[in-house]
């Protein structure tokens, strides 16, 4: 017995756009049985799961403060996906964008003003930059995978943030836990409703989304990522550099990696702490391919992604669910999402080998 | 010799076959006697790819039988084609460069005896058909003729009853398509058919027995073509009063437009030609060839000239006087140096992408189809309409995509993309490589008018027949290293296939071929 992978024909748009749908639906059905092996209710956990979070204003309210962030990360990533550049570690420059920001927060501490959040808002994207200049140098100058740099780096990232925390930057008065000070109001991003944790960032968030999208449809830069990615030669002969795009590409989702750590610190965490997120930097690379790589789709995926987050937290409580039980999710999601494209772009046939041969 | 009263080697009855909107083949009959050396001729998207495909098993047709000796066969994978003794050479070769001729051949096996028994069959083949052929040498030392000498070998190796060529003298020089067709005679002598696919008619008429003319995935026409005329065929071909391509009277003005001067370039790929001392001049209005056998240099010269690599020496390319050579390609538009390159699909276009969209490759600035960074997608879409309307491209509008499009009529939207931006020099690379007649003597005509408005063009080519045609003057390229500029009125093609070869290169292969021989047997 033998498989063999052959194209199919053509894959048509509305296969491409039905993928994701078919991939939701896969990973409910596996969580499902996932869950009846575990001993729980399937029903009632996967209502509490996927349902319960949708059900009251304050829920909503927490999926936006979840999906900020991961909607910010992929916008970029999703531009940079386009045009071949793999940056995997959004996470480490998140880190690094909640470092300058935090920085900046404890170095005008006892200042108050308008001007503080804003020159936050800029180290953390230049802090984010930076960080994804590593990658986008070693790439450019001696071709190795920004995949690998990138990845490698965030687990550097979380250590200089441990090293801050712990040391230097750790709040005097704090009990020696490893943490800065809290920030003080000048620091932190307002509120845009009371009674709930959306903040400004959310909309910053939202104006991201809607330039992403106008960057990629309308303008030449984004002409020039689509070509790089679909067909390099066709870009060098067009005159647009790779090198720059890798450059442009890495620079852009790291400095919004930055400030969706920026947004992380000022927001629902108001201080630096030696972790920040639930793994948002990754997450957020599911949440472009599901997204199928579109801005609109993006803010879409953001929103399940998120529900992922908020309902494994109730399920945690109401049904003993374990905390793993969200990555195990969010994993298979990709993992399904992956094999639909693959299948519907390729398909694989049984074949004898000794029949065929003479 | 054929003898066409037998049953016949392959019989095709009705055959169909369609890619959703399209019909490629619509219901195609003919068969091929033993021993026959049948050429399908046919314009590009005349379906004959497709039918090729469908016999050699990659693809399955829905409707209609093929019959292999009077019997009925479903030939549904390669692997079956060759167990039925069915060898396809196909245009562009499959060779892994870094690997040995044997290596590549029993890769290419579907059932590979162990090593050195088949470099001894490899040596006996080889020296039956006059095709000779070291086991032992890496491909990328290979020239391309030899290059297909490895591929006709593998399909030799399983005793073919029917050889399917897919335009083999694309990349032959003349001296070397001789030697191909004695081989062809002599398997067609044993008995093994051979089905030739080409579009260069008087190769038909030299080899071939019998022709079967496809058009619009019908069959249109037979003919001897030893009878016919290879204006009749094309007419056949093309379904329409062919244009008689004049020769245009010869540029007097020699005023240089484009000088390259002692062009240096080494090549960053593993296996590329290292340019040396590249020195022409091409006038206003003139039209310069460059001949040569592929894989001599032509491509990094193409991209040398394009600005897709930059030089060092900013004075090694003068447009006007002006130093241009170290500026890259976008740079070089603006000062009016376009080009196509030689590769139409991934290079000269995205194929995923619209034809408006294509056109902003290389027309975003010089036609204004982008302004401040922002797209200007009503400008590119009557552009790319424009460009439509004036080549004659048949596609269903500026919003198709250029994957839609048949080989032909991408190269017209292609070169009419670059000739309406009114260049001061075209750079273009295999102008009408796998385009049909039409098509062809579209382009051509495109360039003497454009050449006429004063524009300097270099047209790079492996078509011979062309450069007679169209250049002014004409160079060859071998090993990097570029011949003094003859005049194309005064040109001789023997000339011009002995400097192909390169006289250096041809004494050193005939002597490899003797050692070879003596060295394995």
């Amino acid at each position: 017995m033998w498989f063999k992978v052959e194209p199919r024909q053509e894959a048509s748009q509305a296969v491409i756009y039905a993928t994701p749908v078919l991939a939701v639906a896969l990973t409910v059905a596996s969580g499902y049985f996932l869950f009846l092996f575990l001993g729980l209710a399937p029903a009632k956990t996967l209502y509490h799961f996927l349902i319960s979070p949708t059900l009251t204003f304050y829920g909503w309210s927490e999926l936006c403060v979840k999906a900020g962030p991961l909607v910010l990360i992929a916008s970029g990533l999703a531009i940079g996906f386009r045009a071949n550049v793999w940056n995997i570690g959004a996470e480490g420059q998140l880190t690094l964008g909640a470092v300058g920001a935090g920085g900046i927060a404890l170095a005008f501490w006892n200042e108050t003003g308008l001007w503080i959040l804003p020159l936050m808002c800029l180290a953390g994207i230049v802090g984010g930059m930076l960080y994804a200049a590593i990658p986008a140098f070693l790439k450019t100058r001696y071709e190795v995978s920004e995949i690998l740099t990138s990845l490698m780096l965030t687990y550097v990232a979380t250590l200089i943030l441990g090293i801050l925390v712990y040391g230097p930057w750790r709040d005097p008065l704090g009990f020696n836990f490893p943490q800065t000070r809290m920030f003080t109001d000048s620091a932190l991003a307002p509120l845009i409703l009371e009674g709930t944790r959306m903040h400004i960032g959310i909309v910053v968030t939202l104006a991201v989304a809607v330039g992403a999208w106008v960057v990629m449809a309308r303008t030449v830069i984004g002409f020039q990522i689509k070509v790089v990615g679909l067909a390099p030669a066709a870009a060098r002969f067009a005159g647009f550099s790779r090198n720059r795009t890798v450059w442009f590409s890495l620079l852009l989702s790291g400095g919004l990696a930055g400030l969706a750590g920026t947004f992380e610190v000022a927001g629902p965490i108001g201080q630096l702490v030696p972790h920040l997120t639930p793994g948002y930097g990754f997450t957020a690379i599911i949440v472009a391919f599901l997204g199928r790589l579109h801005p609109l789709g993006i803010i879409a995926s953001g929103f399940l992604m998120a529900i992922s987050y908020n309902g494994g937290e109730i399920a945690q409580v109401e049904d003993r669910l374990p905390q793993a039980a969200t990555g195990v999710f969010q994993g298979m999601l990709l993992f399904y999402l992956l094999a639909c494209d693959f299948l519907s772009r390729y398909r694989i046939r049984m074949a004898q080998r000794e029949a065929t041969s003479s | 010799m054929h003898d066409e009263r037998r049953t016949p080697r392959l019989a095709l009855h009705e055959i169909s076959k369609r890619f959703q909107t399209v019909v490629a083949n619509d219901g195609i009959s003919f068969s091929v006697a033993p021993g026959q050396v049948h050429a399908l001729l046919g314009e590009n998207g005349a379906g004959k790819s497709t039918l090729v495909k469908i016999i050699y098993g990659v693809l399955q047709a829905d409707e209609g039988q093929i019959l292999w000796d009077g019997q009925p066969v479903a030939i549904d994978s390669p692997h079956r084609a060759r167990a039925q003794g069915i060898g396809m050479v196909f245009q562009h070769f499959s060779l892994f460069e870094a690997m040995t001729v044997l290596e590549n051949i029993a890769l290419g096996l579907d059932n590979a005896p162990d090593l050195k028994a088949l470099a001894d069959r490899i040596v006996t083949v080889s020296q039956k058909y006059g095709l000779p052929l070291d086991p032992g040498r890496e491909i990328h030392t290979l020239s391309v003729g030899e290059r297909q000498r490895v591929e006709i070998v593998r399909c030799l190796l399983q005793n073919p009853k029917l050889l399917i060529m897919d335009e083999p003298t694309s990349v032959l020089t003349p001296q070397e398509v001789e030697r191909l067709f004695v081989t062809l005679r002599q398997l067609s002598d044993e008995g093994c058919s051979i089905l030739y696919i080409s579009h260069k008619l008087q190769e038909i008429k030299d080899l071939c027995h019998h022709a079967t003319v496809l058009r619009g995935g019908r069959v249109v026409g037979e003919c001897d073509p030893a009878v016919e005329t290879a204006r009749g065929m094309a007419q056949l071909m093309i379904g329409a009063e062919l244009k008689q391509l004049t020769r245009r009277a010869a540029v007097t003005s020699r005023e240089p437009r484009l000088i390259v001067d002692t062009l240096e370039l080494r090549s960053n790929q593993p296996f590329g030609i290292d340019l040396k001392c590249i020195s022409f001049e091409v006038g206003v209005g003139e039209i310069f060839g460059i001949a040569g056998v592929a894989g001599n240099g032509q491509n990094e010269l193409a991209q040398a000239l394009a600005g897709e690599v930059t030089l060092r020496q900013p004075s090694a390319i003068r447009l006007d006087g002006k130093p241009i050579g170290h500026l890259g390609a976008e740079k070089r538009r603006m000062k009016g140096l376009c080009s196509v390159p030689e590769e139409r699909t991934g290079h000269a276009a995205v194929p995923e992408m619209s034809l408006a969209t294509n056109t902003l490759l290389t027309a975003r600035n010089r036609m204004g189809l982008a302004a401040q960074g922002f797209i200007q997608i009503r400008d590119a879409r009557n552009y790319a309409a424009r460009i439509i309307r004036d080549f004659a491209v048949k596609a269903g509008g500026p919003n198709s995509n250029a994957a839609t499009l048949s080989g032909g009529n991408l190269q017209k939207f292609i070169v009419g993309r670059e000739v309406l931006q009114s260049p001061e020099v075209l750079v273009i690379a295999q102008p009408t490589w796998g385009v049909d007649a039409g098509a062809a003597a579209a382009i051509h005509e495109a360039l003497f008018r454009l050449a006429q408005s004063g524009t300097a063009i270099v047209v790079i080519s492996q078509d011979l027949d062309e450069l007679l045609v169209v250049t002014d003057r004409l160079a060859v390229i071998n090993m990097g290293t570029l011949s003094p500029a003859i005049d194309t009125a005064e040109a001789s093609i023997e000339q011009i296939g002995l400097l192909m070869g390169g006289l250096h290169g041809m004494e050193t292969e005939a002597r490899l071929d003797h050692e070879d021989m003596s060295n394995v047997v």
